[in-house]
């Protein structure tokens, strides 16, 4: 609890000097660089005594975390949902109970293998130990604090979901908007693409069923296929699924990333069309790339010498993007080079296709960042995306904790709890924690994910019918 | 199986023997149960063991499908009296009785050798997959649907309705595939758990979690079906391994069969603190592989290296002899000048250095990558500067990194030309030899660690210690062909090996 001491200013940590900084926003309040060397953000932490709440502004500051976090894990992390999804029905004996998480305390101490007994120690550890970062790994074959305790070569992690992380970073060879850790709205459409090009393989390539994407906080996404198939895939089938799902090969030593020969596997094809709905908007016109010089160039690097004479020669006549596209799909048909008709094919897969990181899919002990996990350097939650209305996702209005909480401090204010902060007599705290975040941002994206697990149970009702059946358990 | 010494072999005859062995290709389910002589023993495990060897080593001079490929190991296969054929006519049918009688019995045997480590094992079934792999494609189409029969492979072909849905997809999958050969086969649908290198490629059409297979590709599938069989057999092999180490007259001759094909593996490091840190930037451009120099470069030009690079180089430092302390160093002093601080650095990169080296988590030290592991798994992505140069490098980038290293021209193509052949690791080679002044550089490269200790001998004038029977090289000087020189240096393995059984009792 706090001590209602006197109300503290906080400068700006960042102070903006390009130079001593690695990250060009500000930390604080997560507005963009300006020139002006020195810009003060003041907060006041008022301590209410009565409430333990903290209200401030909604600017999010790292230092604040200690504060906020007992907050949010007490009255806004959906543990109910949360529960639910990773119980599975109950399905399985001791799935919950064996399933490996990770937390990052305060001053970066990490611990691993905790685990817990039902919904209500997580939430009572949870909330004891406040964590700043939540990592979920895999379903062990024993309970995983006792891992110790287990002869060597028997504690196994043995299922887990089937992962995906695209991160931002990745794209900087092809994105001149930002770069590292920045994202803006002009790049998150890498991001679109890439959930809708991996939802459809995944969807109807592979037939998984449940599968729940998730912003991861500042510049990536990650994707969890829940299905019971795909917690049962072996390392080499995660390899397997994720190399099929990569089109981009090569690091920095590579200049032409993508390889397409014919025939084109209907992946592709499929993947291609997806991508062509948003390409000119995205590549020609917000990244333009072929209108900037720099980016003008990195493109010709990618033509064969055949065509790219005539195609510089082209790009003196027309100087708008879309023209020189134009432009450049009609000389690729003319290259004489085997498969050289696929060239603008490839091309626009090296700018848009989604780049994975197959290491993240492949370990079945991997730990993951945690859906409704805060991103320490944001403050952001990392939300569920509603697929059926990607295109409107704006990561930019994606509630901090920070936020979250001013809302509830709001909320409060607004007279629908008594001023001592007590709950309507006798309200037990998972009905209160429902009204809470409801009454916020993070409402949406908690239906979301309620949505999601309700679809898992339908499936496994039938699962545990089949199981008591044959127990002869009526 | 039963040992006594110099006890007649139990032979059966004429019928019998057709059903023992109804194929030359089979899948090992079950262990042979008759009687055998220690000293045919010691033969059929030495000679499959030569096999193999030299199925690894025209793995990596030729391509797997080549005719060359499949000459090669024909005369193999011929020379050590394993079967090659399948149909075989009826008077030969005794010899081929018998050569398929050690095929089956050298196959149990060296499992028991090989069952015992991860390396092991991995290398193991390499080798046995693509001899399995080879027999397969052997078969003619007249014995297929037997052979998958007698072997309970059940996959179920599709109606025709699904078939008029799903055709034009699969032609589009597969290269291989026109419309026309398609409409005389049958199409299996196979869940895509049991096809991953189909899929992993790409090379096969899925719809809904199940792969559409024309009947000709079924040997991925079959191949896929034998590793994991024969993976699971190993594990069970090497939990019963102690009763068999218990009988001494195999416990030697096993060890060195293991032994011999490892290679060393640079895990116990005999230099430990003989290199100072002042030492590197000019060991990187002497006696570093491309890879490692590579590694180091964008080391100190970027002041930091993502995981993948972390671990290969660092993996590497250990085994040229730097300390524990020595690498804490050395990582935290160029990442300071980075956007790390040394606080943070103390805190994570330094956790999974000490982990490196095994002070940490399950204690594992790990040893240094080898070239196949390099080449074949985590390939760099954007960002990285880890891989193999040969292998990942666009060869145009790669020519102008050896132009500005000063290699001469000629030598260059020389290069060019060994990675367009796929030839990584004699790339390599050439490059030791350009870059140390020599014709032949004498060794058959697999690991950095081994061209950084060549390298140092070579400069030092000092002899690489080269231990029995685990040896690196022992390769003929006259031929300076690489081919020649990679099947010679198998050659003088082997002989060290069948001395070693000239002392046995």
């Amino acid at each position: 609890m706090h001590c209602g001491s006197t109300p503290k200013t906080i400068d700006c940590k960042s102070q903006h000097a390009p130079s001593q900084r690695p990250v060009s926003s500000c930390l604080v309040c997560y507005r963009e660089r300006t020139t002006n060397p020195t810009i003060r953000h003041p907060s006041r932490f008022r301590y209410s005594r009565a409430l333990g709440l903290v209200s401030m502004s909604d600017v999010y500051d790292p230092a604040s975390l200690p504060d906020l976090l007992p907050l949010y894990y007490r009255r806004l992390f959906p543990f109910s949902q949360y529960f639910r999804w990773l119980n599975y029905g109950g399905v399985t004996k001791n799935y919950f109970q064996n399933r490996e998480f990770s937390f990052t305390l305060k001053d970066d101490i990490y611990v691993r293998y905790q685990c817990f007994s039902n919904q209500s120690e997580l939430e009572k550890e949870m909330q004891k130990m406040c964590p700043y970062k939540i990592d979920i790994g895999a379903v062990y074959s024993h309970r995983p604090n006792q891992h110790n305790a287990v002869k060597s070569g028997s504690f196994q992690a043995q299922e887990k979901e089937l992962v995906f992380d695209i991160d931002m970073t990745d794209y900087d060879d092809v994105r001149s908007c930002c770069s590292s850790a920045d994202i803006c709205h002009k790049c998150w459409t890498l991001m679109k693409i890439a959930v809708r090009v991996l939802d459809r393989a995944l969807k109807e390539d592979f037939g998984f069923e449940h599968r729940l994407w998730v912003y991861s906080g500042r510049r990536g996404v990650h994707c969890w296929v829940c299905d019971e198939a795909a917690r049962k895939l072996s390392q080499s089938a995660r390899s397997a699924v994720a190399e099929y799902l990569s089109l981009i090969r090569g690091g920095s030593e590579t200049i032409k990333k993508v390889q397409l020969s014919t025939p084109v596997h209907p992946f592709i094809t499929e993947s291609l069309s997806l991508i062509m709905s948003y390409f000119e908007d995205y590549a020609l016109i917000d990244q333009d790339i072929l209108g900037r010089p720099e980016s003008v160039e990195n493109v010709l690097a990618l033509l064969p010498e055949d065509i790219l004479l005539e195609t510089c020669s082209d790009f003196q006549k027309y100087k708008t993007s879309v023209k020189r596209w134009e432009s450049l799909k009609k000389r690729v048909k003319q290259g004489s080079q085997k498969n050289s008709a696929l060239l603008d094919s490839e091309i626009v897969l090296q700018y848009c296709y989604p780049r994975l990181d197959v290491n993240v899919s492949k370990g079945v002990n991997h730990l993951l960042k945690s859906p409704f996990s805060v991103h320490p350097k944001t403050g952001r939650i990392s939300v569920p995306i509603d697929t059926r209305q990607l295109d409107q996702f704006d990561p930019f209005a994606v509630p901090t904790i920070s936020m979250l909480c001013q809302e509830l401090d709001k909320a409060v204010q607004s007279g629908e709890e008594d001023e001592s902060g007590k709950d309507k007599e006798g309200e037990p705290e998972p009905k209160r924690r429902v009204r809470d975040y409801k009454r916020t941002s993070l409402g949406k994206y908690v239906k979301v994910f309620e949505l999601f697990v309700e679809q898992m149970e339908k499936s496994w009702k039938g699962q545990l019918l089949k199981q008591s059946d044959m127990q002869g358990d009526f | 199986m039963q040992f006594f010494r110099k006890q007649r072999i139990s032979r059966l005859n004429g019928d019998r023997q057709a059903d023992m062995y109804p194929h030359s290709l089979q899948f090992y389910g079950q262990p042979p149960t008759e009687n055998i002589s220690l000293a045919e023993f010691e033969t059929f495990a030495v000679d499959r063991l030569r096999l193999l060897k030299t199925i690894e080593n025209i793995g990596v001079s030729y391509v797997k499908t080549s005719e060359q490929y499949s000459k090669k190991l024909e005369a193999e296969l011929r020379k050590l009296l394993f079967p090659y054929r399948v149909d075989v006519d009826e008077k030969e049918l005794g010899k081929e009785y018998e050569k398929r009688r050690k095929d089956h019995i050298s196959h149990f045997i060296l499992r028991l050798a090989y069952c015992q480590t991860e390396d092991l094992r991995r290398w193991f079934i390499q080798q046995e997959m693509d001899l399995f792999r080879y027999r397969f494609h052997e078969i003619p189409e007249e014995h297929f649907q037997n052979f998958l029969n007698t072997n309970n492979l059940i996959y179920n072909s599709i109606n025709e309705e699904e078939r008029r849905i799903v055709k034009l997809s699969i032609i589009h999958s597969n290269a291989n595939i026109s419309a026309v050969k398609l409409e005389e086969m049958e199409i299996y649908k196979v869940p895509f758990q049991d096809v991953l290198d189909l899929v992993r490629s790409r090379k096969v059409y899925l719809k809904g979690g199940y792969t559409y297979i024309p009947h000709k590709e079924i040997v991925t599938v079959v191949l896929n079906d034998f590793r994991t069989r024969l993976s699971k057999a190993l594990a069970v092999t090497a939990r019963s391994l102690p009763v068999v180490h218990s009988d001494e007259r195999l416990q030697p001759l096993l060890n060195h069969l293991s032994h011999a094909y490892v290679g060393q593996d640079y895990s116990i490091q005999k230099n430990i603190g003989k290199i100072s840190l002042e030492q590197i930037d000019n060991l990187s451009l002497k006696s570093f592989p491309l890879c490692m120099r590579n590694l180091h470069k964008a080391l100190r030009e970027n002041h930091h290296l993502r995981h993948g690079g972390r671990m290969q180089y660092g993996l590497f430092l250990k085994g040229i002899g730097l300390t524990l302390e020595q690498a804490l160093q050395f990582w935290r002093a160029e990442f300071v000048k980075g956007k790390v601080d040394a606080d943070k650095f103390d805190k994570t990169y330094a956790y999974s250095i000490r982990h490196s080296f095994g002070k940490e988590g399950k204690r594992t030290d790990y040893t240094p990558f080898s070239c196949m592991k390099i080449i074949l798994s985590n390939a760099p992505s954007q960002g990285d500067h880890h891989g193999c140069p040969f292998r990942h490098s666009d060869p145009e980038l790669l020519k102008q990194k050896l132009q500005s290293y000063k290699i001469p021209g000629n030598g260059i193509n020389q290069i060019l030309d060994l990675v367009k052949g796929m030839h990584y690791q004699l790339a390599c080679q050439k490059y030791f030899e350009l870059t140390h002044g020599v014709d032949d550089c004498n060794f058959s490269l697999n690991h950095p660690n081994q061209y950084f200790a060549e390298s140092q001998s070579l400069l030092n004038g000092k002899d690489v210690k080269r231990e029995a029977p685990a040896k690196i090289s022992g390769g003929s000087q006259e031929t300076p062909a690489n081919v020649k020189m990679a099947e010679s240096t198998s050659s003088a393995e082997m002989d060290d090996l069948e001395l070693l059984f000239q002392d046995a009792p």
